[in-house]
C-alpha cells in the first residue's frame, strides 16, 4: 500500500464464489481508502482474508464503486480509528481531523503518523472513519477551531520568493 | 501586570468573513471571504463575485486584507454575494492602495515599446515644469537672502 497523493474513497462488494456446497455466498461491503481501484480491490482481500476464510483466488468482486462526499464544501470534524505496526509493537490509535471529506482525513492522517510515528502506511490498518457530532470531539486542538469566533494573527510571515535575488538591500516585511 | 491584548496589535486577523487576496495558486490575484476557518493552516474561502469556487486554502496563498463581511460561519455562496454586493466590496477595494498599485503594474506589463517612449516624454516634460517653478522659487529665495544679509552688513 502506497499512498500517493490523495486518497480515494472506495465502497467494494465481494463474496466466496458460489460452489455446489454453497450456492449463495453472504456478500462482504468495505469502505476502502486508497489511489485506485486497483489497489481498492488488493486491499478489500488484503482485509478480508485477516477476517474471513476467504481468499482472492476463490472470491469474486462484484462491485468497486467511488463514493462522493455529500457536502465536499463544509468543514467537519472525522474521527479515524486506526491499528499500526510500531518498531516495539501493535497499537490501536483514535485520531482526529478537521477536513472537507473523509478521503482527505485519511490521506492527512497517513501523513500525520508518517511524521509523528514514524509509521509507513503499510503498517497502518484504517479501522474506521466516522464523522464526530461537534459535542463528542475529544481532541482539545480540533475543539479550540470550533468555537464560534475563532480568530487569530498571521504572525512571521516569510515571503519564500523562488527566482529572485537571497539578498537585497530593504528589509522584508513580515508582519501585514 | 499590564494585560496585553495580543489581537490588538494586528488589524488584521484570521477570522470569519476577513477578505483575502489570493497571492498564489490557479485563483492568483482574486479576492474572496473566509467562510470557515478549518485549521491552523487552512481555510475554507469562497468568491462568488471574483469567480473563485467555494474551496480550501493555505494561509500561505493568501494575503489578509483589512476588511470584513458581517457574516455567519459556513454562509452559503448565493447569501455571501449578496453580502458581498451590499458591502459594496469592489469599489472598497479599488479604493485602496495596494489595488491601485496592482492596477498600474498591470497598466504598465500590457504596455507596448512606443507606449514606454510616450511615458518617457511626458516624464521629461513633467520634468521641465518643475524645475522651471522650482528654479524661479529658488531664484526669489536666493534675492530674499542677499538682501537681508546686506541689510545686516549695514546695520
Amino acid at each position: 500500500m502506497r499512498v500517493r497523493g490523495e486518497l480515494k474513497q472506495y465502497m467494494v462488494y465481494g463474496r466466496h464464489t458460489p460452489s455446489a456446497t454453497e450456492s449463495n455466498p453472504p456478500i462482504f461491503k468495505m469502505n476502502i481508502f486508497a489511489n485506485d481501484k486497483c489497489s481498492a480491490k488488493s486491499r478489500f482481500w488484503y482485509h478480508l482474508r485477516s477476517l474471513k476464510k476467504i481468499k482472492k483466488a476463490h472470491g469474486e468482486i462484484l462491485m468497486c464503486k467511488l463514493v462522493g462526499e455529500k457536502k465536499p464544501t463544509v468543514v467537519k470534524t472525522y474521527g479515524v480509528w486506526l491499528r499500526y505496526v510500531s518498531r516495539s509493537g501493535i497499537h490501536n490509535m483514535y485520531r482526529e481531523y478537521r477536513e472537507l471529506t473523509a478521503a482527505k482525513a485519511v490521506t492527512s492522517c497517513y501523513r500525520d503518523m508518517g511524521a509523528r510515528h514514524r509509521a509507513r502506511p503499510s503498517s497502518i490498518q484504517i479501522i474506521r472513519v466516522k464523522q464526530v457530532e461537534d459535542d463528542k470531539v475529544r481532541r482539545p486542538n480540533i475543539k479550540q477551531f470550533m468555537k464560534p469566533n475563532v480568530r487569530f494573527p498571521l504572525p512571521h510571515r516569510v515571503n519564500h520568493k523562488l527566482y529572485v535575488p537571497r539578498f537585497s538591500t530593504k528589509r522584508p516585511q513580515t508582519k501585514f | 501586570m499590564v494585560k496585553l491584548d495580543t489581537y490588538k496589535l494586528y488589524d488584521r486577523v484570521v477570522e470569519v468573513g476577513r477578505v483575502v487576496f489570493i497571492a498564489y495558486g490557479p485563483d492568483r490575484g482574486k479576492l474572496a471571504v473566509i467562510v470557515d476557518i478549518i485549521d491552523q493552516n487552512r481555510a475554507l474561502i469562497d468568491g462568488p463575485a471574483s469567480g473563485v469556487v467555494r474551496k480550501e486554502i493555505g494561509y500561505k496563498a493568501i494575503n489578509l486584507t483589512r476588511f470584513k463581511l458581517p457574516i455567519q460561519k459556513g454562509i452559503c455562496t448565493k447569501a455571501l454575494k449578496k453580502v458581498w454586493a451590499r458591502e459594496k466590496m469592489e469599489e472598497k477595494w479599488a479604493g485602496t492602495a495596494w489595488a491601485k498599485k496592482l492596477d498600474s503594474r498591470q497598466k504598465r506589463e500590457a504596455m507596448s515599446d512606443f507606449d514606454r517612449f510616450k511615458v518617457l516624454k511626458a516624464k521629461q516634460a513633467r520634468t521641465r515644469l518643475i524645475n522651471e517653478e522650482f528654479n524661479k522659487l529658488k531664484a526669489s529665495a536666493d534675492s530674499s537672502k542677499t538682501s537681508k544679509k546686506s541689510k545686516k552688513a549695514k546695520k
